[in-house]
């Protein structure tokens, strides 16, 4: 059988979304590790990278889901998955570029959809299966990690407030190696199958693989490393606004709040939601935020990236929708959206240049208990 | 519309007590190392745990800590 060579375009676009996914999501695992300095930054993405392509080989329920369910695989061509990614990268980039933690989760499904209803109709959309498995979580999942994270700060600094504050801080810190690293494992199983289900979809869409079938090994295998890879760049600017700007992070907290957020996103893995391990995230750090008595949490970026989340899905559903319009007007079609994407990724990584943020100065931000009027 | 509320609910109450449960023992793991340092330090006038008690204390929660870790990685790779 002869692979066509939109078939490979798409697998090699998919891997680069997934790439972008990896540095787009650092931040959840090591954002405040590196804030407490924990780990050092540079320490802290290769081994978030390293365990993303462990977490990568854990389990497939989420690339089910996403394989077997969302749209209608029986509608949809790879063109179709094509235009969907081209939306999802541009969002994650654009997102990236402002240091918003923005779902890649979202930013993929709502590019799928999007390309999906302009290229095969609504109804190729399986929309009881998004409200089940994509809309319900990601609204329950981040106030639960929120909500565990507060409940265990609070509790950890009623119960070590009388002891020895260097062994309690010291303790806390190698805590938080073992905590940032289970949560990139995590992230490696609940991000990459989501790539893993994507790169299936098509195979089965192009009828390389019978509808059903599981993601073969080398697709595994691929999105893993790419997931890896994208995490160990690192997304210094996204890692900047969670461990320094939503508030002052201590080690007590940074453990609580990823414990908690691994905790969630193995448990949603393990059962096939496939929820968005940035919201997640966030909700935790800002749980651990609110659970230690006088400590500031910033709610105002709160609301930004809460309206940040609600575009998401929108808004990559409109590029996938326009994607999926030109690339179905023919090759040249097809070859002009990937022009598009291609020098608006390089104009995004030219414009993030002229304000670069790095390991050396991610944590160059004034704390929050000093810069903050005092708002209660 | 199918909806999963059962597999939902099952999420939200197993993160929730797994969370909260790991981190509290990891908190208990710390207060016995701090006892310990306490205790070497001779500065509790024999009030706190001792020496070998806090240092029992520190390592049964730890191991337990450890222990969650371990078998929910197992559920999780073995389904």
């Amino acid at each position: 059988m002869t692979v066509s060579l939109i078939v490979i375009a798409v697998v090699v676009t998919a891997l680069a979304f997934d790439f972008t996914n990896g540095f787009h999501d650092t931040a959840n695992a090591m954002a405040t590790s590196i804030a407490t300095r924990a780990m050092p930054p540079r320490v802290a993405v290769a081994v978030a990278g390293v365990l993303n392509v462990v977490g990568a080989f854990l389990s497939i329920e989420v690339a089910k889901t996403i394989s077997n369910g969302l749209v209608d695989d029986a509608k949809i061509t790879p063109v179709v998955i094509f235009a969907g990614l081209v939306g999802a990268i541009l969002w994650n980039l654009v997102t990236w570029l402002v240091g918003l933690p923005s779902s890649s989760s979202h930013a993929l499904f709502g590019g799928l959809i999007g390309a999906t209803v302009v290229a095969a109709g609504a109804d190729a959309v399986n929309f009881g299966a998004v409200i089940s498995k994509i809309v319900l979580p990601a609204v329950i999942s981040p106030l639960l990690a929120g909500l565990i994270a507060l409940i265990a700060t609070y509790l950890t600094y009623r119960m070590t407030e009388r002891s020895d504050p260097e062994t309690i801080s010291t303790t806390f810190r190698f805590g938080q190696i073992l905590s940032a690293s289970t949560v990139a494992l995590a992230h490696g199983t609940s991000d990459a199958q989501k790539t893993m289900g994507v790169i299936t979809l098509t195979l089965i869409s192009a009828g390389i693989l019978s509808p059903n079938a599981g993601p073969p090994f080398w697709v595994i295998l691929s999105c893993g490393v790419a997931i890896g890879l994208g995490t160990y760049v690192g997304g210094w600017r996204i890692i900047q606004t969670l461990g320094k700007r939503i508030s002052d992070i201590q080690t007590r907290q940074g453990f609580a709040a990823e414990t908690a957020s691994a905790t969630v996103i193995l448990a949603s893995a393990h059962l096939g939601f496939a929820l968005s391990t940035t919201q997640v995230c966030t909700g935790s750090i800002f749980g651990a935020g609110a659970g230690r008595r006088l400590a500031q949490v910033q709610w105002g970026v709160a609301g930004q990236m809460a309206i940040a989340w609600v575009l998401t899905l929108p808004a990559a559903a409109a590029v996938g929708a326009v994607a999926a319009w030109t690339a179905g007007k023919g090759p040249l079609g097809t070859i002009l959206v990937a022009v598009v994407l291609i020098a608006a990724s390089g104009g995004i990584y030219a414009w993030s240049k002229r304000n670069p943020v790095t390991a050396d100065n991610v944590n160059d931000v004034p704390s929050i208990d000093q810069t903050a009027p005092a708002a209660a | 519309m199918k909806i999963e509320w059962a597999a939902l609910g099952l999420v939200s109450v197993v993160s929730l007590a797994v969370g909260v449960v790991v981190v509290v023992l990891f908190a208990l793991g710390a207060i016995g190392l701090s006892s310990r340092r306490r205790a070497l330090d001779g500065g509790q006038n024999g009030r706190g745990l001792g020496v070998a008690m806090s240092t029992a204390v520190a390592g049964a929660c730890f191991a337990a800590v450890a222990a969650i870790l371990v078998y929910s990685l197992y559920i999780i790779a073995a389904a």
